[in-house]
């Protein structure tokens, strides 16, 4: 155990060095991760203003509430790992991965957690100002703000699995970008970050709770949000318990099977 | 200890590869159908190293060199045969294994780019769980050796080919492994820099009684470090044991350098006339009539000196590879 939290205690300072050597890099990334959600914010608070101040129970408040979490909720759970597998596989640095006596996504977990932290002050800040603007308005309940804590974690958990495990695909094929767009766009159309699921048809909403995405980004911040019973609550517990061990089970089968074909082709 | 560092029997791979001509039509074509060939990169192999031996794995390019490289140190499943490596089946990737190996590849790098040597260095440390004593002396040497000191603080990306590529030596051999699989470890660097390579290598295998499994194309990297090579070429075993039989099993000739005053003598009854400069004929003969053509060129000529050489080891090679069906 000791020698576990060594690694990561030196995967995380590898890894804030290599991010702090690129200042420009992260300030674009933070652009891009608020610029989204504003935007969705803008449009959705003037169509909620133009339609008498509300529509399926959000306010213009209760809009800017939404997006302002979410983009913080999409911040804590994101990953970019499908980005880079390709690469990885490509020029053979997986090969020395490989080679090391531990699984390569111990790096990857220690690597997300930290460019994270160091991005988390930033992601607040910003986050101040826009409530400053927008005038957020939310009604949490302390309990759902209690219980939002694990289910962020377990969110992160299910979409670093997720997506980990997909970006295996670049084993397979050296079209990933194919598979990586697929994914976003049924990962923005159904975790909530081009609206509240709420606002879709029942059918929609339905597919969705049976879908991973609701549960790595839109329940955590539903609970933030304070609109959940408890029932509800808890029913999405169980959902994304049961998320944690599919998508886990598909890392395990995936990765063995991944390394097998690499090893089998030439790594 | 095991007895055997390595043991590999009849060990091959086949890669199977798509092919076709160029063009819009036969892309078509195989859009439809697609047509395979097998390489057999590595064609039933075998051989044993004793630890502690330093061995040169040689060939051209795409002999197989690499697969079997890949193949020992586990990143690459055979496609037959088998292979006992300290006692592991190396694909296995068992992390007891992988503990007690590396591989250098001149070509790759695993060294974070961005940030100084010192930094994966640690990450290293607390991957293979090296104990801080044993982590801090090794460190000691390999910066003496190598002569590390002011390179640890530089971003990777600032160093020189040279530089670069003492701190990925280090940072494989941080955890002290018994076996080291290097894959054209000097490939690039200048003359100063592939001495230094070597004289490091050679302390290592005498300091860590390591096991060494090393290719280069260069021969100096051989001469130097290997008295056993194994050479293969089409992924087949042409040759395994000391480098001086490896010289006496294929040449087929060799050369005589003699002394006569000018270059005016036509020697082309004794031998192939190679060169002559400043009154040095070089001469090419058949190995068999070497003491007999000596003693013709004694007695006819006025010689001030001869020489009977072997040819370089480079061209014994050259003539290796150049022979079809061997």
């Amino acid at each position: 155990m000791r020698a576990f939290i060594d690694l990561y205690l030196q995967q995380f300072k590898t890894s804030l060095a290599a991010t702090l050597q690129y200042r420009a890099s992260l300030a674009i990334w933070l652009i891009g991760h608020v610029l989204e959600p504003l935007v969705f914010l803008i449009v959705w608070s003037t169509v909620s203003n133009s339609s008498g101040g509300s529509i399926g129970g959000y306010t213009t408040g209760g809009f800017a509430a939404y997006f302002i979490l979410l983009m913080l909720v999409n911040h804590v759970t994101y990953t970019w790992i499908m980005y880079e597998y390709e690469y990885r596989v490509r020029n053979g640095t997986l090969s020395f991965a490989l080679l090391k006596p531990i699984h390569p996504i111990h790096s990857d977990i220690a690597d997300n957690i930290a460019s994270k932290i160091i991005t988390l002050p930033f992601m607040l800040a910003i986050a101040g100002m826009l409530v400053l603007v927008f005038h957020p308005v939310v009604t949490p309940s302390l309990w759902s703000l209690a219980l939002a804590i694990p289910t962020l974690l377990l969110a992160l958990l299910i979409r670093f699995l997720v997506e980990w495990t997909l970006a295996l695909a670049a084993f397979w094929t050296t079209r990933v970008s194919a598979i990586n767009q697929t994914y976003f766009v049924l990962l923005l159309f159904f975790s909530g970050q081009l609206a509240p699921l709420v606002l879709y048809p029942a059918l929609i909403q339905k597919v969705a709770a049976f879908l991973p995405f609701r549960w790595m980004i839109s329940f955590p911040l539903e609970l933030l949000l304070g609109r959940l019973s408890t029932g509800q609550a808890l029913a999405g517990l169980a959902a994304q318990a049961a998320w944690v061990l599919v998508s886990y089970s598909l890392f395990r089968v995936v990765w063995q099977a991944g390394v097998r074909i690499y090893s089998a082709v030439g790594a | 200890m095991e007895a055997i560092a390595i043991q590999i029997r009849d060990l091959r791979k086949v890669y199977v590869v798509s092919e076709r001509e160029s063009g819009v039509r036969s892309a078509l074509r195989s859009f439809v159908h697609r047509r395979t060939k097998e390489i057999h990169a590595v064609d039933r192999i075998s051989f044993d190293l004793t630890p502690g031996e330093v061995v040169g794995f040689i060939g051209p390019n795409g002999a197989g060199k690499t697969t079997t490289l890949k193949m020992l140190s586990g990143l690459l499943h055979p496609t037959a045969g088998e292979a006992s490596v300290l006692g592991h089946i190396p694909w296995k990737r068992e992390k007891d294994f992988l503990r007690q190996i590396t591989l250098v590849m001149g070509q790759r790098n695993q060294l974070i780019w961005d940030i100084p040597s010192m930094d994966s260095f640690e990450l290293n440390r607390a991957i293979y769980r090296i104990p801080a004593a044993d982590y801090k002396r090794m460190l000691g040497e390999l910066t003496e050796l190598l002569d590390l000191g002011p390179l640890l603080r530089k971003p990777v990306r600032n160093l020189s080919l040279g530089e670069r590529m003492k701190c990925e030596i280090a940072a494989a051999l941080l955890h002290r492994p018994r076996l080291v699989f290097l894959d054209e470890p000097t490939i690039g660097l200048d003359v100063t820099m592939q001495r230094r390579i070597r004289a490091f290598i050679a302390e290592y295998n005498q300091r860590f009684g390591a096991t060494l499994l090393l290719t280069s194309h260069y021969m100096a990297d051989v001469e130097a470090l290997c008295r056993r090579v194994i050479v293969i070429h089409h992924g087949k075993l042409l040759f395994d044991g000391e480098l001086a039989n490896l010289v006496q099993k294929f040449t087929t000739y060799k050369i005589i350098v003699l002394q006569l005053g000018d270059c005016q003598a036509d020697l082309s009854k004794y031998g192939e006339v190679v060169a002559c400069a400043d009154g040095h004929f070089t001469l090419r003969v058949p190995k068999e009539k070497t003491a007999e053509i000596t003693g013709r060129l004694l007695a006819d000529l006025p010689v001030i000196d001869l020489l009977v050489e072997d040819p370089a080891i480079e061209e014994v090679i050259e003539r290796v590879f150049d022979q079809k069906d061997v």
